[in-house]
């Protein structure tokens, strides 16, 4: 009498939590949510500020202590991720790989200043976070992307490429309202490192 | 062809205007006044209502024009005057009320039930009513 040998095929409830892939997690949450409360964050900082310029930094404050998480967390999800030594590895990391992460598409552009050697330029010409944000009159200056700003810095400055990130409104030829230009300037001792 | 945008309002008080085809320009008081008078009419004709409570005016017909009102639930009211022939006033009162909780409500710089001051809502308002 023959016996089959049965096979065990291990599916994945039989695996050990910490056995089984990581999931990608949602990628996409509703944007009305988002919307308010971003607007909500805004008011609240609106609430405590002497003058209109704090607003920014408030803002690009609130963005500095999420920027490490994100980082750690695209690290974790990414296939065969390393760590990005190379000041170009880490730019396009943030234009493509984070970009995609919180805005679902990649930034329209990545430059280098013309001026300084050590200004790089991320645009957006619709910023997600300004889809529905009209400035009054007196703060027309203001970028709401100060918040996005001060994500990227924090994921610079926790990848060991410390910098100073800033967001502006810049005019575009032909178009009502402006694109997002933001702004990377980094310290002197990351130029030195990267000829 | 639309006339004219004006919203009011829970208390009744003209929040915002606009036209949108060749209407006579009247004074920034006079819009006010309009919209308050429309606002009282609205009231006293829900109040009308032989039989229980009514939801007040929802279309006004003329030879020349047509005011058609929608009210939300929290009492802000919208009324466009539009083309006698205009077909579909209830749907473009439908677009212009999601225009207004997207672009309106969503920005951090309004305050509510205070006059409405958004480029982008002005902008969109354009797009959707302008020719």
């Amino acid at each position: 009498m023959s016996r089959s040998t049965s096979n065990t095929i291990s599916t994945p409830s039989s695996l050990n939590i910490v056995d089984r892939p990581l999931s990608k997690g949602k990628s996409e949450i509703n944007l009305s949510s988002f919307a308010f409360l971003f607007s909500e964050m805004i008011q609240y900082c609106q609430d405590r500020i002497k003058a209109g310029h704090e607003l920014e930094k408030k803002l690009s404050d609130m963005g500095v202590s999420v920027g490490p998480r994100v980082l750690e967390l695209l690290v974790v999800r990414e296939k065969n991720s390393k760590r990005e030594t190379k000041l170009l590895g880490i730019l396009s990391f943030i234009h493509t790989t984070v970009w995609k992460s919180l805005f679902g598409k990649q930034a329209d552009s990545l430059e280098k200043s013309t001026e300084a050697d050590d200004e790089y330029m991320i645009s957006d010409n619709n910023m997600l976070v300004n889809k529905f944000i009209s400035l009054p009159k007196n703060l027309s200056s203001l970028n709401c992307a100060a918040f996005v700003a001060g994500i990227i810095e924090g994921i610079l400055c926790s990848a060991e490429f410390p910098a100073r990130v800033t967001a502006h409104n810049v005019a575009v030829e032909g178009k009502k309202f402006s694109k997002t230009v933001i702004l990377i300037k980094f310290n002197p001792e990351v130029i030195e490192r990267n000829p | 062809m639309i006339y004219s945008l004006y919203i009011l309002n829970k208390a009744g008080t003209l929040i915002y205007q606009n036209d949108y085809g060749p209407t006579e320009k009247l004074s920034h008081n006079a819009y006010i006044r309009l919209g308050s008078t429309f606002h009282s009419l609205h009231a006293i004709a829900s109040n009308l209502s032989p039989a229980g409570s009514s939801s007040g005016i929802e279309l006004i017909e003329t030879e020349t024009f047509k005011l058609q009102c929608f009210q939300t639930h929290t009492g802000t009211k919208f009324y466009i005057i539009a083309d006698p022939n205009h077909p579909n006033l209830d749907e473009t009162l439908q677009s212009i009320y999601e225009l207004y909780t997207d672009y309106v409500l969503k920005n951090p710089f309004y305050e509510i039930e205070m006059s409405i001051r958004c480029d982008l809502f002005d902008y969109k308002l354009q797009r959707l009513l302008g020719d």
